[in-house]
């Protein structure tokens, strides 16, 4: 069976985020990370090609730094990579990385393309149904667990208030939650084979997108303006010595939640 | 005045939001695969209703609905589609924009008549601004963002007769299970959410926080450290990775503050803390905390809450 993963680089969402003066996410600096969902993919992907055999392929756009993302996903135990970089890919919407996506993945075979529920940056959770529409392959997504047995493909999605089973034949798109495992961390001897592992590049021509299509040139949304959420101040802090809950009941009284 | 399409999943708050929005951009035509849409769409003010006959909708997931709704949205000029921030929302929202090949938003708070539409990001710690450019918007409301004010009305009922394509019908829906929370409101629908963290110390003392919260007629929630620690099921996950909240009082009981869990709960309108550790980053956004121990605090407190009853 052979596997496509989705990762993507995003600032580390421990760390303060913000847009740049291009009212970009601002990917500057050395706070770039693997996307927190993105593991959890690369482990669904690495235990059925433990199963099942065949390849794992590691999906990715984003500048030249996001070799470092590559590198971390390939020493976890993925076979090669696929980076997609071009100048004329900033500012792409989801619209935009969506037919860039479809792109990459028309000029491969694959039975199954895996990803994140969502990413920790633009948060949205809507690409493996987009790249369902472009890629007419069934897309079952927000999966808590994840079998495939011979063409079958059958998923736990999971839901505020309990799951659906979900069931397709490959070809299929799903997307994680991190309910799903536990990501191994990568071993030394990952780490050394990484750095042999094959790392495709491709440009928007190798893909035949156009690049008036995608990019900022593409964007049909447009961000005016960003500014940082008003702190919240901190309010009334006592310390307990026998009377905090009554402290803490008067204060609900006040605000008629008792 | 412009004709909103929106898509009401069922007769719950969010629906009501959804609707409420949308009626201060334009006439709301409203589409329901149910009796509970149809419903919701007649208490909150839609003058269009768009009844689709398909048996077989439920039984596949997302792209049916997204299909159906595809085929109402080209019939005419709308000035916008507004779908609910869920799940289904974000899945239909996604195929949506491919099908008409469109820009759109998601998880918008605010909407305005030129498509300016205000959006958390970053876990909520940035607020951005912005549009679809070409003034024609599609937008997955955020839960909780709009008051949701009935209207009553009686929608013009129009039957939509659809028939799915192959593409629409490759995943089954083999089995629903609800896992329910008891007799407790749901994470996204509480007024009032009673939370718990890793300082709650295991699943056991869990029963604590669920007391708490039965006393206010609470949900329970979970940081992801408490439900990474198996304190306490995953589904009641508050935070990025779980389930965002912005309930009228939240409770934070042995939960810390991180970024992950403040992504879930900022927006609440009141926030409480109670945790050992005065240094704690939630102490720094409650407008109420107690520097102390859980089983200390909360007990008195439901003293307190069993006086008053």
């Amino acid at each position: 069976m052979d596997i496509v993963v989705l990762v993507k680089q995003v600032p580390d969402s421990g760390l303060e985020r913000n847009l740049n003066a291009d009212k970009r996410v601002d990917r500057d600096g050395s706070n770039n990370v693997m996307g927190e969902l993105d593991e959890y993919a690369v482990e669904a992907a690495l235990q059925l090609k433990e199963k099942h055999d065949g390849s794992v392929t590691v999906l990715t756009i984003g500048p030249d730094q996001a070799t470092e993302t590559i590198r971390k996903v390939l020493a976890m135990g993925v076979d090669k990579a696929v980076h997609v970089s071009d100048e004329a890919i900033a500012g792409s919407d989801a619209l935009g990385t969506s037919s860039i996506l479809a792109a990459a993945l028309k000029r491969q075979d694959w039975d199954l393309v895996i990803a994140g529920a969502e990413s920790t940056d633009s948060g949205m959770g809507v690409m493996p149904h987009m790249l369902s529409a472009h890629t007419g392959a069934a897309a079952l997504t927000g999966a808590r667990s994840l079998e495939v047995d011979g063409q079958t493909v059958t998923v736990e999605h999971q839901r505020a208030n309990g799951y659906s089973k979900l069931e397709a034949q490959l070809p299929a798109i799903v997307s994680v939650w991190d309910t799903i495992n536990t990501p191994r961390y990568p071993s030394l001897k990952g780490i050394m084979a990484a750095k042999r592992k094959p790392i495709e590049s491709l440009s928007l021509e190798d893909l035949g997108v156009e690049a008036g299509t995608v990019g900022e040139a593409g964007a049909t949304n447009e961000v005016l303006s960003v500014e940082a959420r008003p702190e919240r101040s901190a309010g009334t802090i006592v310390t307990d010595e026998g009377e905090g809950g009554r402290a803490l009941a008067e204060f609900l009284v006040n605000e008629k939640f008792i | 005045m412009s004709q909103i399409l929106v898509y009401v999943p069922d007769n719950s708050r969010h629906a009501g939001e959804i609707l409420t929005l949308a009626r201060s951009l334009g006439e709301v035509a409203a589409v329901a695969f149910n009796e509970e849409g149809a419903a919701a769409a007649a208490e909150y003010g839609a003058t269009t209703l768009y009844r689709v006959n398909e048996p077989q909708v439920d039984s596949y997931f997302a792209a049916p609905k997204a299909e159906a709704i595809t085929s109402i949205a080209q019939g005419q000029d709308w000035g916008g589609i507004l779908l609910p921030g869920s799940d289904e929302g974000k899945a239909i929202v996604g195929r949506l924009a491919v099908a008409l090949n469109r820009g759109f938003l998601t998880d918008i708070s605010t909407l305005d008549s030129d498509g300016v539409a205000r959006q958390d990001i970053f876990a909520g710690s940035r607020i951005v601004t912005s549009k679809v450019t070409d003034g024609f918007t599609i937008a997955t409301v955020k839960a909780g963002a709009v008051n949701a004010e009935p209207a009553p009305s009686t929608p013009s009922e129009e039957a939509v007769d659809v028939s799915l394509s192959d593409d629409a019908k490759k995943v089954s829906i083999v089995e629903t299970v609800d896992e329910p929370a008891g007799d407790r409101p749901g994470l996204t629908e509480a007024d009032v959410i009673i939370s718990g963290g890793r300082g709650v110390g295991s699943a056991d003392d869990f029963a604590l926080i669920e007391k708490v919260a039965d006393s206010f007629g609470a949900a329970v929630g979970a940081s992801r450290a408490a439900t990474d620690s198996g304190f306490y099921p995953h589904k009641f996950q508050v935070g990025q990775t779980g389930t965002t909240v912005s309930p009228q009082l939240y409770v934070a009981a042995g939960i810390s503050g991180a970024i992950q869990h403040r992504a879930g709960m900022q927006t609440s309108r009141v926030i409480v803390a109670v945790n050992k550790d005065s240094d704690a980053p939630i102490f720094s956004m409650a407008d109420f905390g107690v520097v102390g121990n859980l089983f200390d605090v909360l007990p008195q407190l439901l003293e307190e809450v069993e006086k008053r009853k």
